[in-house]
Parts: C-alpha cells; sequence; structure tokens
C-alpha cells in the first residue's frame, strides 16, 4: 500500500492518491458493499454503521457513527455519479437522526476513482469543500466524532487482521 | 509581535475569502520581510497605489499582514501564523483519509485470508 496526500490550500481540496496490492473489484467492494464500508469508514473508536445504502446515481447513504460514550453522529451521501469499478461521486453532509441534511452545515463534495495497476489498483480521492470555513467546521465536528487520531489507532486494527 | 488567536467561524471564512485572490497572495509573500511600504508594493502590479491598499487593508483584517509605522512611512509586514492555521485545517483532514486507507489496505488483506477474517468490534 502506497498513500500520497496532496493539499491545495487555494482550492480548499484535498487529494489523496493510494495504491492497493488487490484488484479494483475487491477495493470497489470497500464501497460497493455496506458491510465492507462501514468497517473503515469511521475509525475503531467511532465505527461507522450504514442505515441505508442506495448506491446508485440519485440514490443516498445514510450512515451513523458511535462514540464510546453511546453519542450518535449521523452522515449522508447524495450519490451523484457511479459507474461501477470506475469512479463515483458524492456529496457528504451532516445529518440528522433520519438520515435528512442538517442544513446550514458544510458539504463535501467527494469523487473516487479507480483503475488497474500491473498489481493491484490506484484509488484517487478528490475532496472539495465550499470554502475553509466549511473544511475548518468539518474537522471541528471530526474532533467530536474522534476522526483525528485515527492513525494512532491503526495498530488495534492491524492487531485484528 | 505576533498575536495568538482563536479564529471563528467568520474570521476562517474572511481569511479563506483574502487568500483566493493571486495579488493578495502575492502581497502576503513579499512582506514576510516586512521591509516594503504599501507604495513599494503597489508598485510591480498592474493597478492603481487605492487598489493595492484595499487589497492590503482587506490582508489586514483578518491578519495575515499587519501595518508596522517606521519613521513616515507604513511598512507591511506578513503574519505566518495565520497562514498555518489554515494549513493546520488541511493536515487534519488529510490525517483522516490516512486513517481510511490503513483500514482499507488491512481490510483487502484480511479478507483475501479469510481465516484470519474477523469484523471491527462494535461496543453493544
Amino acid at each position: 500500500m502506497e498513500l500520497t496526500v496532496d493539499k491545495d490550500l487555494d482550492a480548499h481540496t484535498l487529494t489523496v492518491v493510494a495504491t492497493f496490492d488487490h484488484p479494483v473489484e475487491k477495493v470497489w467492494e470497500l464501497y460497493a458493499d455496506p458491510r465492507k464500508l462501514e468497517r473503515w469508514w469511521g475509525p475503531p473508536t467511532h465505527p461507522a454503521t450504514m442505515l441505508e445504502h442506495d448506491f446508485v446515481p440519485g440514490g443516498s447513504v445514510h450512515y451513523v457513527m458511535t462514540a464510546p460514550d453511546g453519542e450518535q453522529f449521523h452522515g449522508r451521501w447524495d450519490v451523484l455519479e457511479v459507474e461501477p469499478r470506475h469512479r463515483f461521486s458524492v456529496v457528504d453532509a451532516f445529518a440528522d437522526v433520519d438520515g435528512v441534511a442538517v442544513p446550514e452545515m458544510p458539504l463535501t463534495r467527494m469523487e473516487f476513482s479507480f483503475e488497474p495497476t500491473a498489481t493491484g489498483t490506484r484509488m484517487v480521492t478528490v475532496s472539495r469543500y465550499d470554502s475553509l470555513e466549511a473544511l475548518q467546521q468539518v474537522l471541528d465536528m471530526g474532533v467530536e466524532e474522534g476522526l483525528r487520531g485515527a492513525m494512532s489507532q491503526m495498530d488495534a486494527v492491524l492487531e485484528e487482521g | 509581535m505576533v498575536v495568538s488567536i482563536e479564529l471563528s467561524d467568520a474570521d476562517v471564512d474572511r481569511l479563506f475569502h483574502a487568500l483566493a485572490d493571486a495579488t493578495r497572495r502575492d502581497i502576503v509573500r513579499r512582506s514576510v520581510d516586512g521591509d516594503l511600504s504599501v507604495s513599494r508594493l503597489a508598485e510591480d502590479y498592474p493597478m492603481s497605489f487605492a487598489a493595492v491598499q484595499k487589497h492590503v487593508a482587506v490582508l489586514e483584517r483578518v491578519g495575515l499582514v499587519t501595518k508596522v509605522r517606521r519613521g513616515r512611512e507604513l511598512l507591511v509586514r506578513s503574519e505566518p501564523e495565520t497562514l498555518r492555521r489554515a494549513r493546520l485545517a488541511l493536515d487534519q483532514l488529510a490525517e483522516v483519509w490516512e486513517g481510511r486507507v490503513q483500514r482499507m489496505a488491512a481490510l483487502l488483506d484480511d479478507d483475501s485470508t479469510p481465516e484470519h477474517q474477523t469484523r471491527t468490534k462494535r461496543e453493544g
């Protein structure tokens, strides 16, 4: 697995390029299969559960992340485009318990693309924020959701495997 | 003098707006040493002194630059602390994705060896 992250302050965009030693079909399943998606979207301390997963253009995904104290944080994807095993794009939003986007909260447009390589798969993820304010707000929420510090929790996940 | 400040959401939005303009970003870059006046800065841009002065005022409001009086001149100096905060926000997001990609890789390895397959543990 290789990983490069490009941070563009001016374009308020984060681009993640990752290569995996597994075929595109397997990497695609990590998104297309809700049981797999929920195993990595949230960090181990705040696991995600996919309550609704209509992974087609015009569909929506409703997930909840649960904190160690039981507090729950809901999120929603509006699925814009899906080309299986090739690319998809969504708008990620903070949601209420019914999976309805919370108004006036920042949105994140995310584009994902996948291509086969000689040894596996190259995945490109582009996250774009409306403004730096939006990014800051997402991160402030992320602190609550335990998204930060995810790296330090990796050891536990790897040990599970 | 660098003043450490907590940025409100509105502050951060203004900060982004200030950084969204190429001339203003250039002014921030050229003002690192803090030895240029507004007139001196204005010489390098194809616009009026008043226009450059406005750009400096926008940067000043969000704390990206400060003006320091030296004799009869007002010198412009950029404040890297504010820029650093903006970068920090993206750094944190990068960390979130690094965690996700690591978990994806672990999961892929996991699933290709079914005898060791485990599910992420959840507290009931």
